[in-house]
């Protein structure tokens, strides 16, 4: 049964250095605010895992937390480049970061796998391109019924799965809804999962698209409020473009990284 | 310019030259797998203009997407609010791309070769880049599975190179046969439209070829801005300017 925890708590117990941790959200609810927790607490040698680290992971590469990232379109959508991961992938600043290369179809196939508690995901993907050759968890495999060559890729189950939600209920039950992306599948793959979500309420109205998320699967559940931003959570915030756009010089620059993750560590909130 | 009636437009950059190109070669209730940026501005004026029923699909689960401005980022809000269906990222490349349902597919790149195949994932060397670009995100697939392949970017030597230094997405490999040898179901790149033209697949080699100069372009521009020795078509249509028309609906969405 998840538990109601305050977000220092649920970091604090459920990450450990060195762990592998997925904090997921395609553009829309992406947990910024718990990521910002893992860089306050200075955790270090994590695996991340997400399909576009987006301006998060950047954020975590930068702060040094990240020894390994697993990933599949690293750029700032809409804007251009990821530059603190670029700075840790072309000159190892802060530190090395090693990399594994995906796409999103065989991404969305290792989560899909995790979830089902299978070893590994197939499908038809990556025949023809460089990824294979550079990626070790791209693998041929032949269709046992049909001799086709299609491709194997393993399940992702990481230690920690972490999404943003728009609400939990009293029970500790999540609902999400809007675009949905692979949260479904992170909760249900990892070992131990951590939601955040906007508020608390009495009971779940159906919405577009609502995913519920059963108390038993999830191990903490936050109150975070904007806990998304500058991601957004359809019905509760828009994205805040303009804090993307700003992103790019602040990534740019190791001094201006630098001055704004003091920033953060100093912040309580 | 063209010699063209009244009512085609003098006032016009080569980047709206381009979406305008890439809105006209879609078909009225084609099915299309859309990113950001310029597909997504080129199918959103088709659908304005002369393919009302094509149906947009976007990566973050959005199909029948009918966005009432531009999406600024793939998982932008307005591409659900309208949706036919929002489902997530596993049931888009699956059941949608996968299973063939998808008739075409948009695509960038930072590099292209004379086959139509793509590198959106580093220059120099894959362990000691000169430049990390973001990577692959859905075009491997999209370029293996969707039915076929258009594919957008503007025309420099920088980017139209001899030699990929990566392959992120499968075009028609060094020539013809190789799709099917591979197994690949779609038919891959059926056109590359730049700033300066549209190149085709020669239909016995698959070679790009240049077929159509948009206005008071010259072969020897698309040629300069080519790193490889081009082919050029028989015949060279002039590509038809943008319309008034198509202008005001592609600047009222750009502004929306």
């Amino acid at each position: 049964m998840s538990e109601l925890l305050e977000l220092p708590d649920a970091i604090s117990r459920h990450v450990h250095d060195g762990d592998v941790v997925a904090l997921e959200g395609f553009t829309h609810l992406i947990p910024f605010a718990a990521g910002h927790e893992i860089i306050r607490q200075g955790l270090t040698n994590l695996t991340l895992i997400r399909l576009t680290p987006d301006l998060i992971y950047d954020q975590m590469i930068g702060a040094g937390c990240a020894s390994k990232l697993i990933f599949s379109w690293g750029g700032n959508p809409g804007v251009g480049s990821l530059h603190r991961m670029r700075d840790a992938i072309q000159d190892q600043w802060p530190r090395p970061l090693e990399i594994e290369e995906h796409s999103h179809a065989g991404m969305a196939e290792r989560w899909r796998a995790g979830a089902s508690g299978l070893p590994f995901g197939v499908l038809r993907g990556y025949v023809g391109t460089s990824l294979a050759e550079h990626t070790s968890t791209i693998q041929p495999i032949t269709c046992p019924f049909t001799g086709e060559q299609l491709t194997a890729v393993p399940a992702h189950n990481p230690d920690v799965g972490i999404i943003h939600a728009q609400q939990a209920d009293r029970e500790g039950n999540v609902m999400l809804w809007g675009i949905s992306g692979v949260q479904k599948e992170c909760v249900l793959a990892s070992k131990r999962a951590i939601v955040t979500v906007e508020e608390i309420v009495e009971s779940f109205q159906p919405n577009v698209n609502s995913v519920v998320l059963p108390s038993w699967v999830i191990d903490a559940v936050v109150v975070v409020p904007g806990g998304a931003h500058p991601s957004y959570a359809h019905g509760y915030s828009e994205r805040d473009n303009a804090f993307y756009t700003a992103w790019d010089a602040i990534g740019r620059d190791r001094q201006a990284f630098t001055t704004w993750l003091d920033e953060l560590r100093a912040g309580s909130s | 310019m063209s010699d063209s009636p009244a009512d085609y437009a003098v006032d016009y950059t080569t980047d709206e030259m381009m979406t305008i190109a890439a809105a006209r070669a879609l078909d009225d209730g084609v099915v299309c797998f859309v990113g950001i940026g310029l597909p997504s501005t080129a199918t959103n004026v088709a659908r304005r203009m002369h393919a009302p029923n094509a149906v947009l699909i976007y990566e973050s689960g959005c199909i029948g997407a009918k966005p009432t401005r531009l999406p600024a980022s793939i998982g932008d809000g307005v591409l659900a609010e309208h949706a036919d269906a929002v489902i997530g990222v596993p049931e888009i490349f699956s059941y949608w791309l996968q299973a063939g349902r998808v008739d075409i597919g948009f695509l960038g790149a930072a590099q292209i070769d004379r086959f139509g195949n793509l590198n959106t994932t580093v220059i120099g060397p894959y362990d000691n880049p000169i430049t990390r670009l973001p990577g692959a995100g859905g075009a491997p697939e999209i370029a293996a599975n969707a039915g076929a392949i258009i594919i957008t970017l503007r025309h420099s030597a920088r980017a139209f190179v001899e030699k990929l230094d990566f392959v992120t997405s499968f075009g028609h490999g060094s020539g013809a046969g190789d799709r099917e040898r591979l197994g690949l179901r779609g038919r891959g790149p059926i056109a590359v439209i730049t700033d300066l033209g549209i190149l085709e697949p020669d239909p016995e080699t698959k070679e790009l070829t240049l077929t159509s100069l948009h206005p008071g372009v010259t072969v020897d521009q698309v040629q300069a801005a080519t790193g490889w020795q081009l082919r050029i078509a028989e015949h060279v249509r002039e590509t038809a300017a943008p319309t008034d028309d198509e202008l005001r609906v592609m600047r009222e969405l750009k502004s929306a």
